[in-house]
């Protein structure tokens, strides 16, 4: 393949291409030199001006997976944004020019009577007017004329300023908390109940009240987008796309991630499991390690003239272990011990057998709210809700924790079992009965311990994870899926 | 290389025509494919349409179409060539002692190949779209098989060399994610992820397909449809569902769904028990909601 370099060579393009990149890459995507080279061909086919083809032209080339499509977005949006004077955040040039563009918008969409005000812009809209308006285009449905007044919102409420050292998440929280979108949308459910004769089941009430939300969303994203390029023509490209880097889903800190970040891993824990569960069973049908089977071998010789020339082997038939999981679920720990439950049950066929055993200072058995059920999250989510985890305060207690244990369940562990222990052991200065976990060790098969813990942190303030974890079999590091991911397998 | 395409909005309206509903994105990544001769790995939900996408196009540039299904234990035998060993054997037979050299050379010529699909894409003389459907099915070592065909559009076979395409085919693989595929194959294609349609792709995709609905019905099941992706499943109904949920409305002589006719006919668009049971929940949205479909 060549690339018709004197086309663009020195162009401006090929140089924001390459800055944006070098960006992807920052922001954890595996860009390769075939692919780099693959989306500087792709765009001498593509029009830049075709804003929509022109990034899925780049997505196509640059991003082979679908869990870094979002990723990609921001640094696109932020690299080929529109960008220009309009933007510039200052309030003396702002109203006539955005005015302009306002303009310019008008005539691009026709069929788009409603009413503007005087002269044209929007500036001269009381704020009164502006929500009418606002509430209209929604009731609508009028893209076009929600994303100008996505504009002018931004303009009037983020109360943006050149230079100021603040988030973007804050512009936008300013912005919508002006807008009163909750109330909107009340609003909208009953103008639409009004303007129908008979009155609306619960089932039609629920089907528009989805369809606003959907117009509210996209309105959301129109104020954000808006937002994002103000703040670029403010900051500069680079400053930016490093601002608005975030992890990829399977790097996020299970204990740091935001609200939204969470709903996104719980969303990506399906299809790792699955993904899981069918390269395990694989590996397990597959595995040709078995010993050889002389007998076989020896019968098929038969039809070589005795000759053995067909080696045959016996089917591997790996011991499929029993786990124990043991799990600390108190405050910040807690999602990770939910993830971590998740996808031991999700392939709990690879284990002869899972119990599952939740603590905070009291300990409780939960394996009963996995058995016989389909849903796993349905399952962890009552383990959270209904065991009974407290003992005296409900702060963590992890000795008194496994003195429970011990005493219940101690006699249960076998050469067979596995245990894994999920814990920051952040042990709040109480005894850390570091014995016990000694003697399971003499009665387990294997010991482990996950730590949602950067290393770094580990046996800092009240941490003792390593009295526990110098009689274990080993301690891992498991802060986000990537890693729980590569030890479950190593497990199996 | 002759192109098959002007421009993007040309892709899209031929895709039409042949009643496949591109968005942008499909549009453009098959004008990009074949402006830059690389193969487009379709990857996404089940039942959105990506075998679909292969046919279309293929109907669309009036070419042959081509498959290859993977499977699990697929190999060069099946998806590249043979050679006749039965004929090669008769052609020795027949000759008796003759000269070695000779009976080599000419058993292993083209008359004693068997082409499998790969191969035969690639021999075509004719134009054709290569698909090549659920990828991940195959072993990754199995991968391995397809890397010279997608970069180089040629066949090594040992004993003949180099078979070298008569012209670029347009080529698809489909996978539905089931492993990740590896970094050489995913380098060298165009990455296309068709996920669910837009409601108004969706709305328009049941008007095209189920010639007899009428606009507010379909636009009543793409409502619906949206409304319960918007549900934590386990799967969620995909385009052939809502297709098939459509047809059995119009079946049923339903002009407009309700509540009540939604619980009777979820168990199309849904196949999980707890799935159904969580859409029903949502629909009639009270607790005594459930009796029907229990066991």
């Amino acid at each position: 393949m060549t690339i018709t370099e004197p086309e663009l060579e020195n162009s401006p393009l090929l140089e924001l291409l390459g800055g944006f990149i070098v960006e992807l890459r920052e922001a954890g995507l595996p860009v390769s030199l075939t692919e780099n080279l693959d989306a500087m061909e792709a765009v001498t086919h593509i029009p830049l001006e075709d804003r929509e083809s022109f990034k899925y032209a780049l997505g196509a080339t640059l991003v082979k997976n679908h869990t870094h499509w979002k990723a990609f977005e921001v640094v696109f949006e932020v690299y080929f944004s529109m960008r220009g004077e309009e933007y510039v955040i200052g309030s003396e040039t702002e109203g006539e020019l955005s005015g302009d563009e306002q303009e310019g918008d008008e005539n691009a969409l026709p069929g788009q009577g409603q009413p503007q005000g005087g002269g044209g812009g929007m500036q001269s809209l009381t704020p009164e007017q502006l929500a009418e308006m606002l509430f209209k285009a929604l009731l609508n449905g009028d893209m076009a004329m929600l994303s100008a007044l996505a504009r002018q919102a931004v303009m009037r409420f983020a109360g943006m300023e050149p230079g100021r050292p603040v988030g973007g998440t804050y512009y936008l929280y300013r912005t919508l908390r002006n807008l009163d979108l909750d109330g909107v949308l009340e609003k909208l459910m009953e103008e639409t109940k009004n303007q129908t004769s008979q009155p609306l089941s619960q089932f039609e009430e629920r089907l528009e009240r989805d369809e606003f939300l959907d117009r509210i969303e996209k309105l959301k994203a129109e104020v954000e987008a808006e937002i994002r390029r103000r703040l670029v023509a403010d900051r500069g490209v680079e400053a930016m796309a490093r601002t608005l880097r975030k992890p990829l889903p399977e790097d996020v800190d299970f204990m740091h991630a935001s609200r939204e970040e969470m709903s996104e891993l719980r969303k990506a824990i399906y299809p790792l499991t699955r993904k899981l569960a069918v390269r395990l069973a694989r590996k397990r049908r597959h595995g040709r390690k078995g010993p050889l089977d002389f007998r076989n071998t020896i019968r098929h010789s038969l039809s070589y003239g005795g000759v053995p020339a067909e080696p045959k082997f016996r089917f591997p038939r790996p011991a499929k272990p029993e786990i124990m999981v043991v799990a600390d679920i108190s405050g910040s720990v807690a999602s990770f011990a939910r993830f971590t439950l998740h996808l031991v049950y999700a392939i709990s066929n690879q284990f002869s057998k899972v119990r599952s055993f939740v603590f905070i200072d009291g300990l409780d058995e939960v394996t009963r709210f996995f058995e016989g059920v389909e849903d796993i999250g349905e399952a962890v989510h009552r383990v959270n809700t209904e065991a009974d985890v407290v003992w005296v305060d409900g702060h963590s207690d992890y000795g008194h924790a496994f003195d429970v244990f011990w005493e219940k369940f101690g006699r249960d562990l076998s050469p067979k079992t596995t245990v894994l222990i999920l814990g920051d052991a952040r042990n709040n200065y109480h005894a850390s009965q570091a014995w016990i976990i000694q003697e399971m060790k003499k009665k387990a098969r294997k010991v482990y311990w996950l730590n949602p813990e950067p290393r770094a942190y580990w046996d800092t303030g009240d941490s003792i994870v390593g009295e526990y974890t110098t009689h274990t079999d080993g301690c891992y590091e498991v802060r986000n899926l990537r890693q729980l991911e590569s030890f479950v397998e190593k497990l199996v | 290389m002759e192109n098959h395409f002007e421009d993007v909005i040309g892709v899209r309206a031929s895709l039409s025509n042949v009643n496949y509903l591109a968005d942008d994105g499909i549009a453009g990544i098959v004008y990009l494919a074949d402006r830059l001769g690389k193969p487009i790995l379709v990857e996404g939900p089940a039942g959105t349409g990506k075998t679909q996408l292969a046919k279309s196009v293929a109907e669309m540039i009036n070419a042959r179409l081509i498959r290859l299904q993977c499977y699990e234990g697929l190999d060069e035998s099946k998806a590249l060539y043979e050679w006749n060993y039965k004929k090669q054997l008769l052609r020795i037979q027949t000759e008796g002692a003759g000269d070695w050299n000779e009976i080599e050379d000419d058993i292993f010529s083209e008359e004693f190949l068997l082409t499998r699909p790969l191969l035969e894409a690639i021999r075509a003389e004719d134009r054709v779209v290569l698909l090549i459907d659920e990828v991940d099915r195959v072993e990754v070592e199995t991968e391995a098989l397809l890397l010279e065909i997608l970069s180089d559009y040629q066949v090594s076979i040992p004993e003949l060399g180099t078979v070298e395409a008569n012209q670029v085919p347009l080529v698809f693989l489909t996978s539905n994610a089931t492993r990740e595929l590896s970094e050489a194959l995913k380098r060298r294609c165009l990455y296309l992820y068709i996920d669910y349609p837009d409601l108004e792709r969706e709305r328009e995709i049941v008007l095209a397909k189920v010639p007899e609905i009428d606009e507010n019905l379909a636009d009543q099941v793409a409502r619906i449809v949206r409304s319960i992706r918007q549900l934590d499943l386990k799967k969620s109904p995909s385009v052939s569902e809502t297709l098939d949920w459509a047809r059995t409305l119009i079946l049923l002589g339903i002009s407009k769904v309700d509540a009540q006719t939604a619980t009777e006919t979820v168990n199309i668009l849904l196949k999980y028990r707890t799935d159904i049971e969580k859409a029903i929940k949502e629909f009639t949205d009270s607790p005594d909601g459930l009796s029907e479909e229990e066991e």
